[in-house]
């Protein structure tokens, strides 16, 4: 019900204005956020260091640093990262490369481990664990303390109650005393007068939320410090082991410790996929499913289980993702002495993800002449799963299952280059020291389905399509402190809801005797803002209390306006209009004009309130 | 195509005649709220707001009572007093758009009559479209930009059945859902399609749902600061005399007959555009509306992207991988943690909060159109 939002300003700062110097202890330590100081120092270095401390710790600066902190965000997301896409890095700086070179001396290729960005999100840290800590003392000092007494003059206060009645101040105050208790506030009785205060969640809500921030970014440093990452491509009867070697890529954080690898390993039995076979949603994957066997322990026992997309395998402190899948055409290739000297899967990658158009190659190093001469043999090839070409033998697929698989072949002889030392792709030939097998002049190629054979030209043996096989990736990562992220997370949210949810609030109850004799109560609240749930509060209270403290026949000049709005729904919703309110029992103040008067028809209502559960926070 | 494929086709036309139908009644309520704000008593109004200039700032002291909630149980009530904080305007809010006038208040409420019917058939659409895939109807940014709009209407509509002072975010309303559903099935346009295996996953449902939520209330919030932020000034103007000044002008003008020129023209703007202002709600009922709805989302924001971190986790291999999604996430998140700390901060209350909302609205913005449209990364939809 407030025309302003200003009020608390002063309960928070606890440093009310003239005028309401009266208000001062009952409004101070409402909150623990630390006050505003802009003073300069005096004192040499210790008050520099001070000074320096002190605005480090203050809101204003953790605002600064909160800005900076989302801004220096940004250019993460729009220049490509190295540590997202390397190849995309690249291919920046060969188009851009003097801009390339500021961004990399600023770390723009990095941002999220770059100086600057460290520093920002360390000076809020820092920040904030300086704010904690004090907070943490003075929200403690408050909890041991009692509620401040009740101002001087209650009529003061953001929201007050008044009536008359014939019973005793004494049984007032003790009424007042148990109903506080009950309702959970802080209760303690001083003079003529009930302290009451209610709310503290909000504070320590506030705290967690903030030691939860620590404790995420904890987490967070843990996880990428002691990290480790891999990837491996099974082909279906394939397995992997944990161990550095078996690996296709493995990256680390600088902490982990190789040689400390859990022993456990899979086996990928069958991979299955299913896709949408009619509508117009056709092709569309509807399941990606690899069953695996796995073990964990250097003598475990095997399970079988199943990897999807969303569910990874959890085994020995390690999870296994599954990323994607393809295609490995089996090949069985006979040298030139008639010898089998390659008969596997070999996994193709796909080109065209939608519908798996692939390519690879086979690599056959131990192939010979048939007059035994060394003859290494390399193949490049082309894999669809539903052949599309008809016709025009084009290869391409049109659909991702293996409806009418086709696979292409070009054969080379030679040298492979695999003794140069240097490490060579597995999906790429090194045509150095190949050359084309050709059949009058025109490169030999061939178009076979499973069970076909292309014959090598010289009598140099052939290579037979056997069948295909499903491949799978997967993504093994190692990656302590997500529970404790999980844990900080959780706390964070709900000390957030607490601390903007939760109201904190006092109520004071004083009656007196007044001049005819007959006692006056008065009640009065005072909350972190002008929330419309206070005036609501504390008239529930008042009528709680009535029943003990009868409102006095002479109070009556409030009852005509005490009707209820049309719904009787909304308490508080008075827009002001029905009532000339509360002039009889303000009255009864001795030193204060009392609020009240005809209000302008148009008063802000309450009903301009939506969100209820957030009455407790500042507004 | 089987004939399960083929009902799904057509529950996805129907899904889509429904869309268009509710822009159709959209457009209608539109102009019903334009003719509110255009019949809405404007001299009248007008003047009172002209006269009701500041008159101290005086330690104001607005008294409300506290009813019961019904029964005779009330006549012995004790009546509770509030009493605002010195130092603040006291300025009433606004009539709202009708102005107090008959006239304008019928209209406003076809507007309103419309809104609801419109919404029912853009709820309707929404709801086939997830019939015709059996799913969520959030594989794409057609489904998702229509269930935006849907929820951002329901939030306007629920607030108005619990009785809540909003009628003056209908005109706002109604027209951001036009331009948010015209993106929608303009530009945004997929068809009807089934989810890649990396959206299987109730996550999507708690995720994605809580994204949309948080996004359309802080929407409203969004709305709700940049009205703050004019009738601020407007109530600034009214408090030295600035906008009695102009009606002086104007009647002066209108004495020596010279008020239908040419060059009044300006004059006549500026009047026109106080009195939009006047009949909002006043300043201090905008800043605390929108405090209220953007600190009662934040706790589901954060929820929102903490629940994306657990999926991405499920999913990747990593919570948290600073994909540009996530990045923007992050940023809106710590914006909003940034408005929310400028309130608690005695020096940045009022219009440089109003400031910091309003950009931390444009990071969600920016997350939702910007990221998807312009920057890839590992969230992208299918056809956008
Ligand atoms: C890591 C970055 C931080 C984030 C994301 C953050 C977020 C928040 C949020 C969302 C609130 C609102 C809760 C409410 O209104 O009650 C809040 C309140 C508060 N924050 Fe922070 N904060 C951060 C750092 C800090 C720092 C460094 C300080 C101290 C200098 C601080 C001091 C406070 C205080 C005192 C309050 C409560 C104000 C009050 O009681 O009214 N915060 N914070």
């Amino acid at each position: 019900m407030s025309t302003t939002t200003d009020t608390s300003r002063d309960a928070e700062s606890g440093a009310p204005r003239d005028g309401d110097s009266d208000l001062g202890a009952a409004g101070s330590q409402l909150s623990t956020a630390p006050k505003e100081e802009i003073s300069f120092p005096s004192l040499g270095p210790v008050g520099w260091v001070r000074w320096f401390w002190r605005q480090l710790t203050s809101m204003r600066v953790a605002l600064l640093l909160l800005f900076l902190l989302s801004i220096g965000a940004i250019p993460g997301s729009l220049i490509p990262q190295t540590s997202i896409d390397p190849v995309k890095v690249d291919a920046f700086k060969a188009d851009h490369p003097s801009l390339a070179g500021i961004y990399d001396k600023l770390g723009m290729f990095h941002v999220y481990s770059s100086v600057w960005f460290s520093a920002i999100y360390l000076l809020l840290f820092i920040s904030l664990i300086g704010c904690i800590v004090p907070r943490t003392w003075q929200f403690v000092g408050q909890l041991r303390s009692r509620p401040p007494g009740a101002p001087r003059r209650l009529t003061r206060l953001p929201a007050y109650a008044t009536w008359r009645t014939e019973a005793e101040p004494e049984a007032v105050l003790a009424a007042a005393q148990r109903l506080l208790k009950k309702r959970r506030f802080r209760v303690h009785r001083a003079g003529t007068a009930v302290a009451s205060e209610k709310g503290y969640l909000r504070e320590l809500g506030n705290l967690v939320f903030h030691v939860a921030l620590i404790v995420m970014l904890v987490a967070f440093g843990v996880g990428s410090l002691w990290k480790s990452e891999g990837g491996k491509l099974v082909t279906e009867g394939d397995g992997f082991a944990n161990n550095l070697t078996q690996y296709d890529d493995f990256t680390s954080g600088p902490f982990y410790d190789p040689d400390a690898m859990e022993p456990f390993g899979f086996t990928l039995d069958s991979f299955d996929a299913t896709y949408e076979r009619t509508g117009p949603e056709r092709g569309t994957p509807r399941t990606f499913r690899a069953n695996v066997t796995y073990y964990t322990g250097a003598d475990g026992t095997e399970h079988r289980t199943k990897i999807e997309v969303n569910e990874p395998l959890d085994i020995a402190g390690s999870r296994v993702y599954l990323l994607s899948h393809g295609y490995a055409p089996q090949v069985k290739v006979k040298d030139g002495r008639g010898k089998v000297v390659y008969d596997g899967a070999v996994p193709f990658l796909t080109q065209d993800p939608k519908n798996f158009t692939s390519t690879g190659v086979v690599k056959v190093p131990s192939a010979q002449t048939k007059d035994g001469k060394r003859n290494q043999l390399g193949f490049q090839g082309f894999f669809v799963p539903t052949f599309g070409g008809k016709g025009s033998g084009s290869m391409f697929s049109t659909f991702p299952a293996l409806d009418y698989p086709v696979l292409t072949l070009t054969a080379y002889h030679g040298d492979l280059g695999l003794d140069s030392g240097l490490s060579q792709s597995v999906y790429q030939l090194d045509q150095k020291h190949l050359k084309q097998y050709k059949v009058k002049d025109r490169k030999l190629a061939q178009m076979m389905l499973p069970g076909e054979t292309m014959k090598l030209p010289n009598g140099d043996g052939s290579i037979t399509f056997t069948g295909v096989k499903t491949w799978a990736s997967f993504k093994i990562t190692h990656q302590p402190g997500n529970g404790l992220a999980l844990t900080g997370a959780v706390a964070a949210l709900l000390g957030l809801a607490a601390s903007l949810f939760i109201q904190r609030r006092r109520v004071w109850v004083r009656a007196e005797p007044g001049p005819d004799g007959i006692t006056v109560v008065e009640i009065a609240g005072l909350g972190r803002s002008e929330s419309a749930r206070l005036p609501e509060e504390l008239g529930d209270l008042a009528a709680a209390l009535t029943p003990e403290a009868p409102v006095a026949p002479d109070a009556e000049p409030d009852a005509p306006d005490a009707e209820p709005g049309p719904d009787g729904a909304a308490p508080a919703t008075s827009s002001g209009t029905d009532a000339a309110p509360a002039s009889g029992p303000a009255a009864a103040s001795p030193d204060e004009e009392a609020p009240q008067g005809p209000e302008d028809p148009a008063q802000p209502t309450d009903s301009a309130d939506p969100a209820d559960p957030s009455e407790g926070a500042r507004a | 195509m089987n004939i399960a494929a083929a009902a799904n086709e057509t529950l996805a036309h129907n899904s889509n005649l429904l869309v268009y139908g509710a822009m159709a009644v959209y457009t209608l309520a539109f102009l019903a709220h334009m003719a509110e704000w255009v019949f809405g008593s404007r001299s009248k109004v007008g003047r009172t707001a002209a006269a009701l200039t500041v008159e101290a700032v005086e330690p104001a002291t607005v008294t409300v009572r506290s009813a019961a909630k019904g029964g005779t149980a009330v006549l012995d009530r004790p009546a509770v007093v509030t009493r605002t904080a010195p130092g603040g305007r006291d300025v009433p809010d606004g009539p709202g758009a009708a102005g107090g006038t008959a006239k304008g208040d019928l209209y406003g409420r076809i507007a309103i009559s419309l809104t609801v019917l419109a919404w029912a058939l853009h709820v309707g659409g929404v709801l086939t479209r997830a019939l015709s895939v059996q799913r969520a109807p959030w594989g794409n940014m057609y489904e998702f930009s229509t269930t935006f709009a849907a929820v951002a209407v329901s939030v306007y509509l629920i607030l108005l059945v619990l009785k809540k002072n909003v009628r003056w975010i209908g005109l706002p309303l109604v027209t951001t859902v036009l331009l948010d559903l015209g993106l929608a099935v303009s530009v945004l346009y997929t068809a009807s399609d089934q989810l890649v295996p990396a959206l299987h996953s109730y996550w999507l449902w708690i995720h994605v749902s809580c994204a949309i939520i948080s996004g359309a209330v802080l929407y409203m919030g969004a709305v709700a600061t940049l009205l703050f932020l004019f009738r601020d000034r407007y109530e600034d103007r009214l408090g030295d005399g600035r906008v009695a000044a102009l009606h002086e002008r104007l009647d002066t003008l209108r004495r020596s007959g010279k008020d239908k020129e040419q060059s009044t023209f300006g004059l006549r703007v500026r009047i026109g555009g106080n009195d939009v202002l006047s009949r909002l709600p006043a300043a201090a009922s905008l800043d605390k509306f929108a405090y209220r709805v953007n600190a009662t989302v934040f706790p589901l924001w954060t929820f929102t992207i903490i629940a994306g971190a657990i999926w991405a986790e499920a999913a990747w291999g990593r919570y948290w991988g600073w994909d540009p999604k996530e990045v923007w996430s992050f940023i809106t998140w710590v914006a909003y943690a940034c408005y929310l700390h400028a309130r608690a901060t005695a020096g940045w209350k009022g219009r440089k909060a109003a400031w910091l909302g309003l950009i931390a609205f444009a990071c969600y913005l920016f997350n939702y159109y910007g990221v998807n449209i312009f920057v890839t990364g590992l969230h992208s939809y299918a056809g956008v």
